[in-house]
């Protein structure tokens, strides 16, 4: 039996260890981790709704199973008992699924995403479902319609976005895992600001069907983890072809714990990009990034530099492009078939009227703000100098990355210009923060997977570095490998994981978890 | 290339069905002005020679078989309606009656 406040912070391949060798049950870790959310969500606020019935029921089930022993037992997924957070714009049965939207409030989803099919197959306890900026779109969740999530290392601060309530989530030992997803950034740059592991899987290697479409051509859904191997078992169970999503790719992706657990990077070229680092990041990330370098360098990879020169023109085009397919996609919320429906106060009660005033009340600033840049993009007159364009953009990004993989097997970078900033600091500013994803957006517009990684605090600030590891398309399993690789070298070096030195939380009075400062 | 301003806005937000007051209206013509300037720079970064790229990873010809998949019950589609009647949708009026 070992205690409840250590079971928490175990990885999730260590968990699985225990749940198979029968050391704890499934209904103790899944009711630590409730209690875990209890003690210390009402200051973080990942967690949009807890799940903990049906988390438990699953649970116990998965005890029943193991204590029967037979066939059944030896047929439990390997994570099976293992729970698992969810990113509140995936939908699922039996619980609400929001989006982080007023416009969604109180819906639940008629059926399951495949990523949840999958980890319901695996039989791990689903906790709840996490917070985000609304409809994924931000860097900060401050733009989420129930309040921002906090940071963990520093409850003034931002975890990132979209994906900021998956990764405090996470970082806050109130999950082992959580389902993330990734169109410019959300699940890279929140798992760079609060010390953690976040992958964006080459697009169509993890099913989109059940993820509410952002900008469908971008879009990706990953893990979001503690460890390297951790992302790598999560990727495998939520990972493979699904016919209910056509830009879903049959190639296997069944190597990705193996290469976790491979270990070496000995004669493999890891390339610096050229135009991801430097003039724009902070010092205390370029020194940790620098540091990772000679850690790789000395661990026998060979470390090139490769230029990547329309990389500037990335942030520009994925303005363009995301906004475009957010209009679209955003159309169906019209007061009609699901979700909010709000009528004019005044004046003819016609449909279009009905849908603006629904969308009015019901979509946030942000939202608005994309919807209508997306519209002009679009319009006559401004299609090809905008869309076109950025579509042609897009082709000379996929370009940079061929010739760079040409002289490398993954590129690397800082994940994030900056550390985690204050809340409110960049709200008003949405150019600044739009800033935040300028070296996580060129993997999307690609389609290559991604993976970012704590690389340790930086001097100025002792807040979370994220470095980020690029590979080719379908070629996932290199992250995995040169990236536990790097943790491990990492982990040596400080004695521990990076999350050992994050600030205790403590179950706080209500007073002092609101209303501070910004 | 055009600046973006107050009455393309109020254009835009009528075509994507979002009622605006006023001073919505004004503080998103400035915020979008700064963003549509930002971006500019795509229109001159590629050539006339470049392809587009819709799709990262292009599929073609993705098929299923011609068959009846998972439906759902009237019941099931209607759950999240904000109203319904007679196992339908229930839209307020298409056309104004003036």
């Amino acid at each position: 039996m070992t205690d409840s406040n250590e079971l928490i912070r175990l990885s999730a391949a260590a968990l699985a260890a225990k749940l198979a060798a029968g050391d704890v049950t499934s209904v103790q870790v899944t009711q630590a981790y409730l209690d875990r959310i209890a003690a210390v969500d009402g200051q973080v606020n990942a967690f949009l709704h807890v799940n903990g019935e049906e988390a438990l029921a699953v649970a116990a089930e998965v005890d029943a199973i193991r204590a029967a022993g037979g066939a059944a037992a030896e047929e439990l997924h390997e994570l099976a008992g293992v729970p698992i957070a969810v990113k509140d714009l995936i939908v699922t049965i039996g619980q609400p699924t929001t989006a982080g939207s007023k416009i969604l409030e109180g819906w639940h989803s008629p059926y399951d995403a495949t990523v949840i099919k999958k980890l319901r197959a695996a039989k791990m306890p689903i906790l709840g479902k996490t917070n985000l900026d609304e409809f994924a779109m931000g860097s900060s969740t401050e733009h989420s319609a129930y309040g921002p999530t906090r940071n963990p290392w520093d409850l003034e601060r931002i975890p990132g976005g979209s994906g900021g309530g998956s990764a405090a989530a996470v970082a806050a030992f109130e999950a082992p895992l959580a389902l993330g997803t990734d169109t410019g950034g959300s699940i890279r740059q929140p798992g760079a600001v609060t010390g953690t592991v976040g992958v964006k899987p080459t697009y169509g290697a993890v099913s989109r069907y059940g993820a509410i479409a952002m900008a469908s051509s971008l879009d990706q859904i990953g893990p979001v983890s503690r460890t390297v191997l951790d992302s790598a078992l999560l990727q495998e169970v939520i990972g493979g072809h699904d016919p209910q999503d056509s830009t879903s790719l049959t190639d296997p992706f069944d190597n990705l714990v193996a290469a976790a657990r491979t270990g070496n990077v000995e004669g493999m070229k890891i390339g610096i990009i050229k135009e991801l680092h430097g003039e724009g990041y902070q010092a205390g990330v370029e020194n940790r990034f620098n540091e990772s370098l000679e850690l790789l360098k000395d661990a026998g990879a060979e470390i090139v530099e490769v230029s990547c020169p329309n990389f500037k023109y990335a942030l520009g085009a994925y303005y363009l492009i995301m906004p475009s397919e957010v209009s679209s996609n955003l159309a169906k919320f019209d007061g009609v078939r699901f979700g909010l429906r709000v009528l004019p106060k005044e004046g003819p009660m016609t449909i279009e009227r009905v849908m603006g005033a629904t969308r009015a009340a019901g979509f946030g600033d942000e939202v608005k703000r994309r919807i209508i840049l997306g519209t002009y993009a679009l319009s006559a007159g401004y299609y090809d100098a905008y869309y076109g364009s950025a579509q042609k953009v897009r082709t000379l990004i996929q370009r940079d990355f061929d010739a760079a993989f040409a002289q490398a097997d993954v590129l690397i970078s800082p994940t994030a210009p900056t550390t985690a900033f204050k809340l409110g600091e960049k709200l008003n500013d949405p150019l600044a923060m739009y800033l935040n994803d300028v070296a996580t957006i060129p993997a999307n517009m690609a389609g290559v997977p991604g993976l970012s990684l704590p690389g340790g605090l930086a001097d100025e600030d002792g807040l979370p570095v994220g470095i980020q590891l690029l590979a080719p398309a379908r070629e996932d399993a290199r992250l995995y490998r040169v990236g536990a690789v790097l943790e491990s070298l990492l982990e040596e070096k400080w004695g521990g994981p990076l999350l050992d030195r994050a600030p205790e939380l403590h179950a706080l009075d209500a007073a002092n978890t609101v209303g501070g400062s910004n | 290339m055009a600046a973006i301003n107050r009455d393309d806005v109020a254009h835009l937000a009528r075509l994507a069905h979002i009622e605006m007051s006023a001073e919505e209206l004004d503080r998103m013509a400035g915020e979008l002005a700064v963003i549509v300037d930002s971006v500019k720079s795509v229109s001159e970064a590629a050539g006339e020679d470049v392809p587009a790229t819709s799709h990262p990873i292009p599929l073609s010809n993705v098929f299923r078989e011609d068959v009846v998949g998972h439906t759902f019950t009237a019941e099931q589609a209607l759950s999240g309606a904000p109203d319904a009647a007679e196992d339908r949708f229930k839209v307020p009026a298409i056309l104004d009656e003036d």
